[in-house]
């Protein structure tokens, strides 16, 4: 293959355990007491991201956007950066408030965040991506469906980069792996590669 | 490059259980949507398009026990029977099930019946369809918003492609829940009368449940058959609830997916819309549609027959598409009256014949997603 249509992982993000995590390097890492909800406030605050929709979102956009800040940050974001994303639980933590709140006043505030793809939404318009969207849903991280149809993505020249992984909440669990597929970079994109670097933080 | 056909189809709504039925009733001008009584209404009830459970159960019983399946699983079990039945020659290990849906069984947070409380993941609803009929692949599962059943015939096509299998079938699916009524209520975008698509004097959706499967593969058996020769995603970057008012998203999808099939917009003889009849979502197709030169070319919603399907709606518009392309038939755009949009479109009022090669169909959706998918009919031989 002509090396400048080879692919590489540029960056990974690995969010879990009160930690955040970029290349497998912390940067950003929380008592392991801390509850679920603080841990996402006391992110926006430690990542500095003064982005103030942030608060409007649900968990597990929030998770989406810190993922994504960490990882394309100082990452010149092309606009054909294509999101291919999955996850186990689709959006089952905010459908199960939606679902409590249906006895009495139902918000749309809350109803908007009960589909997987809201997070791509949320992702697309802080980096004014206007790209190819897919979210998978799948019961433990499949690193040969990522890499399969981003690989499709980048070969069929649908897009020039691709932000793929792993986005996974479930009573207050969540499990968060992101990686920057771009024409730089030194680990080789390959599923194999992939599945390496997402069990890193998960053995 | 590979030619992808749409093969075999089915679609399970309350206009028909089979897809003959269903266009019987399109050309006929009948609705699935009738009122049903709900109490999260102030007016007692809502248009919607639902399907009796017994009737549903009845036919269900030919292949299984209704029983032992949820309302979805079982009109999804259904689809993708009477596609396997047709065909088969269908390999279960080489054919990878693809499945669309929104929400799957969400009515069981509600009411989870006999069912195991996991039973509401997606995951769950894709092993129950592969074990029922034995796909040795894992399933694909794929669910974005109002795109997802269109989204999950271009993922397929994009994987035969490029030579990761050599046939699927999609089967999608949603429900008309309480999960969602409430939801859309909360937004206000619920009509109180049938929907009326593109129309001055629309004033939202209607809700409706229904599955349908569509074989997919690159082997061109009968004397005419449909391609998917063009198809692109585009998100808006806009808004996660909103439609973009400049259409952007759609714009780019429709020039991305033409480019692809190398047509330009003068080209294509029909367009499905999504169509929904919010205010704000038919305006911005429209504007969409203009601003890609397609403001002359035919175009319908099938909302009004079947209310939004959600997960559904994009796969059995694309099946009703493909045969509109077979047929030389152009169906009507249901509760059409007044256009009122800004820009102008030519919507169909009347079925019609007329000699059709190209169509694209469009799909818009919650989290600021859009799609367009470029079919085309090709002789064999």
């Amino acid at each position: 293959m002509d090396r400048s249509e080879e692919n590489f992982i540029t960056n990974f993000v690995h969010i879990k355990r009160n930690e955040i995590l970029l290349n497998g390097k912390s940067i950003l890492s929380f008592r392991s007491e801390m509850e679920f909800n603080q841990f996402l406030k006391e992110s926006y605050k430690g990542l500095e991201l003064n982005y103030p929709k942030y608060h409007k979102m649900d968990s597990l956009c929030k998770l989406g956007i810190l993922a994504t800040s960490v990882l394309l940050k100082d990452q010149k974001v092309d606009i054909e950066t294509a999101l291919v994303i999955s996850n186990a639980s689709s959006s089952i933590d905010i459908d199960r408030k939606h679902h409590q709140a249906m006895d009495g006043i139902v918000s749309p505030a809350i109803f908007v965040y009960t589909l997987p793809n809201i997070v791509l939404g949320e992702i697309s318009i802080k980096y004014k991506l206007q790209s190819e969207n897919a979210f998978f849903i799948e019961d433990r991280f499949n690193a040969e469906l990522l890499t399969n149809y981003s690989e499709v993505l980048l070969s069929s020249k649908k897009a020039s980069s691709v932000v793929c992984g792993w986005i996974e909440l479930k009573n207050d669990e969540y499990d968060v792996f992101l990686c920057l597929i771009s024409t730089k970079g030194e680990i080789r994109f390959s599923k194999e590669n992939l599945e390496e670097l997402y069990r890193f933080k998960n053995e | 490059m590979t030619n992808i056909f749409l093969q075999e189809d089915s679609i399970i709504s309350p206009l028909g259980f089979t897809t003959s039925e269903n266009i019987q009733a399109i050309k006929e001008k009948r609705s699935g949507l009738k009122f049903h009584e709900n109490s999260r209404s102030t007016k007692g009830g809502f248009y919607s398009g639902i399907i009796d459970p017994q009737f549903l159960a009845a036919q269900f019983t030919v292949i299984g026990n209704p029983l032992n399946y949820t309302k979805l699983e079982q009109m999804m079990l259904l689809a993708a029977h009477r596609v396997l039945k047709d065909n088969p020659k269908i390999d279960l290990e080489t054919t990878v099930l693809i499945i669309s849906s929104t929400k799957g069984n969400i009515d069981l947070l509600d009411d989870p019946q006999d069912f195991p409380e996991d039973r509401v993941s997606l995951n769950l609803l894709a092993n129950v369809i592969q074990s029922f009929f034995g796909f040795k692949q894992k399933p694909i599962i794929v669910s974005n918003a109002c795109i997802s059943g269109g989204l999950a015939v271009t993922i397929a096509k994009r994987f035969i492609q490029a030579g990761k299998f050599s046939s699927a079938l999609v089967v999608a699916g949603d429900l008309v829940s309480d999960f969602v009524i409430s939801g859309f209520q909360s937004f206000q975008a619920l009509s109180n009368s049938p929907c009326k698509p593109f129309s001055k004097n629309r004033n939202g959706i209607n809700l409706g449940e229904a599955a349908a499967a569509i074989l997919i593969n690159s082997s061109s058996i009968n004397n005419l058959n449909v391609a998917l020769i063009g198809d692109a995603t585009a998100n808006d970057a806009n808004h996660i609830s909103g439609p973009s008012r400049t259409g952007e998203g759609l714009l780019k999808s429709i020039q991305s997916a033409l480019k692809d099939a190398k047509l330009s917009a003068s080209e294509i003889d029909y367009l499905s819309a999504h169509g929904t009849a919010t205010v704000f979502n038919d305006e911005m197709e429209a504007v969409a549609f203009n601003r890609a030169g397609l403001a002359e070319v035919p175009v319908n919603s099938f909302k009004a027959f079947y209310g939004h399907t959600l997960g559904a709606s994009a796969l059995i518009e694309t099946i009703l598409t493909k045969h509109s392309l077979l047929n030389n038939e152009l169906y009507p755009s249901l509760n059409f009256e007044e256009l009122g949009v800004s820009k102008p479109i030519n919507v169909i009022e009347e079925f019609e014949e007329r000699e059709l090669q190209f169509a694209l169909k469009t799909a818009s959706g919650f989290g600021g997603s859009n799609l367009a998918m470029v079919l085309k009919k090709l002789r064999n031989g």
